[in-house]
């Protein structure tokens, strides 16, 4: 029952960050809540799946997966988000600051 | 408790079509990429909802594998948009 | 001796991901594990000591904690953010800097900021960090220094250096 509850918690973030996806007005924006979101409501499941199957294999393996599910969301979002910056991709017209222009020319 | 997981597992699924609308829409590249990224971290969480609904645990290892593959995919579609080579 | 401990590791992952010890299981992860370590070794652990310290795990999990708790207000701050019907965002890029030296610290500082509520690094140049935030609350450096960065650079100075 636990795990239930956890799964669906992870489920129920995994909406509010396909949302994001689909409403936010720019790429940075988008990147910005999907990546949180969907990271932490799939490490959400993995933690309900170890919970369901206790300590065995399969709770192993779930437990494994939540730190690699952390570090390549993680370490893929910069590099997206750096890779969107040099293909020159504008931020949108709410933006009030922009500091990084200057370092990278 | 089997069909709520099941319930679960449409959702899911329903998410990650939404993440195809934003692949097939998105007005730039950068935008069907970020959606390709956050796809791939959807279907492991349906890998885990279904060995949690079939009891079948080998499913959690393609879910480990597909972590890393998409974490590699995601890389080198960064890499093509700096626009730098592979190796740099 | 950092290509023991490295075994080592490598070998306990081995068995965990595996969770089975027989003869040729072993075997086999020892194999893996030294052809990692024979390729892979020179690039981690620049001291051991750190590694066996008790103290440096105590701050570890006290960073664990605030790290998770920091996840999950983000996702309430996301929440928020989206399904409020006018989307509060005033986004940006503003700069900070981090008194972190080693490269490995400022990997872990620029992941807890991605983490955190609202804000997502770009890039680390040298020691300035590059960071998108969704709603600017302050413009002034020391202020917004102050908030992005917070408890992770203290708890972090502690573990890793």
């Amino acid at each position: 029952m636990a795990a239930l509850i956890v799964i669906s918690i992870g489920v129920l973030f995994n909406l509010f960050g396909c949302i994001g996806l689909l409403r936010l007005p720019d790429v940075y924006n988008r990147l910005q809540a999907a990546t949180k979101c969907v990271t932490l409501g799939c490490c959400s499941i993995l933690l309900g799946v170890l919970i369901h199957f206790g300590i065995t294999d399969a709770g192993i393996k779930a437990l494994i997966a939540i730190p690699l599910l952390f570090f390549s969301a993680t370490v893929a979002a910069h590099a997206l988000v750096r890779g969107t910056y040099h293909f020159g991709v504008k931020m949108s017209d709410k933006s009030v600051k922009d500091d990084y222009k200057e370092a990278v020319k | 408790m089997n069909t709520w997981l099941e319930i679960l597992l449409y959702i899911q699924i329903a998410l990650s079509g939404l993440c195809l609308f934003r692949i097939i829409k998105g007005p730039t590249i950068p935008d069907r990429m970020v959606a390709i990224d956050i796809f791939g971290i959807l279907v492991v969480g349906i890998c885990a909802i279904i060995s949690v609904q079939t009891g079948k645990t080998f499913i959690l290892d393609i879910g480990i594998a597909w972590i890393i593959l998409s974490f590699i995919g995601t890389l080198t579609l960064a890499k093509y948009l700096s626009g730098k080579k592979l190796n740099q | 001796m950092k290509y023991v401990a490295f075994f080592i590791l490598g070998l306990a992952f081995w068995l965990l991901i595996t969770f089975r010890i027989t003869v040729p299981n072993v075997i086999a992860g020892s194999a893996a594990s030294l052809i990692c370590t024979l390729i892979f070794a020179r690039y981690y652990f620049s001291s051991v000591g750190k590694l066996v310290d008790p103290r440096r795990w105590f701050w570890f999990l006290v960073y664990l904690f605030v790290f998770i708790w920091s996840c999950i207000k983000a996702n309430f701050d996301v929440a928020y953010r989206v399904l409020h019907p006018k989307m509060p965002i005033k986004p940006g890029i503003v700069k900070i800097k981090t008194v972190l030296k080693s490269e490995f610290a400022k990997m872990l500082l620029a992941n807890s900021i991605t983490m955190t509520p609202g804000t997502l690094t770009v890039d680390i140049i040298g020691d300035d960090l590059y960071i998108h935030w969704i709603y600017i609350r302050s413009q002034d450096p020391e202020v917004y220094t102050k908030m992005i960065t917070g408890a992770f650079e203290r708890y972090i100075k502690k573990f890793v250096e």
